[in-house]
């Protein structure tokens, strides 16, 4: 049976696709699932590094193409996980060396042998954006809790809609729990009625995913660190499993505020 | 603790987070329905002229938005009259 196929994207730029894709994907494989991780921003290559990967890469996504090589020969394996595999970004090329066909035949090929298939997307709106979205499945939409994110997310899941991705869902990224309760960062419950789109996760901003990304080791092992256990409950989502979005996330330090009553 | 209490006590004052979800309303009606501000303004002034054959209108204190209730957008106009023409 053919895996699951998800683009995570986004509209604005620098708000956590990448981060996400990368934990989401070594979340999944450390439930034991099967994943493909593709890194569709072509130019401007991330993935790698934040997985730890960036030593290991031979071909990429254009190599793959362009038939330089053979598609398993462009996977690179996870150090962690060897159920994981990255298909990495070219550096040296630009979005319109793949197009949405190339993408299409592409992902075909590789939901035969994976559970499932995230793809990361580039900001923007252009090609690599449409490259991105072709042969999806399923949209995750990240934003951050701010008025430009928020609006470029609602032109993202405009457009999303428009291809037939017709039930995007949304990732809020970078929450600061102090900053909402001084009212200074908008509600989740404010996003979620003004995009109108399911709600998937919240992650709190922490500086644990600034180490993180130092190590090349996703935020997702590190069970006590607050991001880490966001992400681990979004990937068990995924599988299908119901964790409740607020109890879980909150921690314990608001669990304790809201049972004194101060929340 | 000091923020806490703070978000206890000043409820009542406008918070950034307020202001934050009315502009993005604001701008979100605009882009869903493909309406710049620019062809807001244009409509206004037309307005303001059609409207000025029959009546005395405060021309700066004419107010005009896409607002978005429930499941719908209304184009709300606010245009304080002085007096009605004699004609
Ligand atoms: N919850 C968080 N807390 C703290 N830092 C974060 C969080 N999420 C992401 N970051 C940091 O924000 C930066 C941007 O994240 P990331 O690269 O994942 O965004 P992106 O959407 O993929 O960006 P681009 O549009 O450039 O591809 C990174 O330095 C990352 O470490
Ligand atoms: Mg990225």
């Amino acid at each position: 049976m053919d895996g699951k196929v998800y683009v995570v994207t986004s509209g604005k730029g620098g708000v956590g696709k990448t981060t996400t894709v990368a934990n989401l994907g070594t979340g999944l494989a450390k439930l034991g699932k099967k994943v493909a991780l593709i890194d569709a921003d072509i130019g401007l290559r991330n993935l790698d590094v934040v997985l730890g990967l960036e030593n290991r890469i031979v071909y990429d996504i254009v190599d793959v193409v362009e038939k330089k090589c053979r598609q398993e020969q462009a996977l690179i394996k996870d150090k962690r996980y060897s159920s994981l595999c990255l298909l990495p970004a070219a550096q040296t090329r630009d979005k319109t060396a793949v197009s949405p066909k190339q993408m299409g035949e592409l992902i075909t090929q590789l939901k035969k042998d994976f559970d499932y298939v995230i793809i990361d997307s580039p900001a923007g709106i252009e090609q690599g954006f449409k490259n991105a979205i072709e042969g999806a499945d399923e949209a995750i939409v990240v934003t951050t809790p701010e008025v430009a994110a928020v609006r470029d997310a609602d032109r993202i899941i405009g457009m999303l809609e428009a291809e037939g991705l017709s039930n995007p869902e949304l990732i809020i990224n970078r929450v600061r729990v102090d900053m909402m309760r001084r009212g200074d960062m908008m509600n989740i419950e404010d996003m979620v009625e003004i995009l109108a789109i399911q709600l998937l996760g919240i992650v709190p901003e922490d500086e644990n995913i600034v180490v993180s990304t130092n190590t090349g080791e996703p935020i997702v092992l590190t069970e006590d660190a607050q991001a880490g256990e966001a992400f681990w409950n979004i990937t068990r989502r995924l599988e299908g499993e119901d964790i409740p979005l607020i109890s879980l996330e909150e921690g314990v330090v608001d669990r304790l505020k809201r049972f004194v009553g101060l929340k | 603790m000091i923020d806490l209490m703070k978000g206890m006590f000043n409820k009542d004052e406008l918070q950034s987070k307020d202001l934050a979800k009315e502009r993005l309303r604001l701008v979100l009606v605009h882009d869903r329905m493909g309406v710049s501000p620019e062809v807001i303004e244009d409509m206004k002034e037309e307005l303001i002229q059609v409207i000025s054959k029959y009546l005395e209108i405060d021309k700066d204190g004419l107010e005009m938005e896409l607002d978005r209730q429930e499941n719908s957008v209304a184009l709300v106009a606010n245009i304080p009259v002085k007096q009605l023409k004699k004609r």
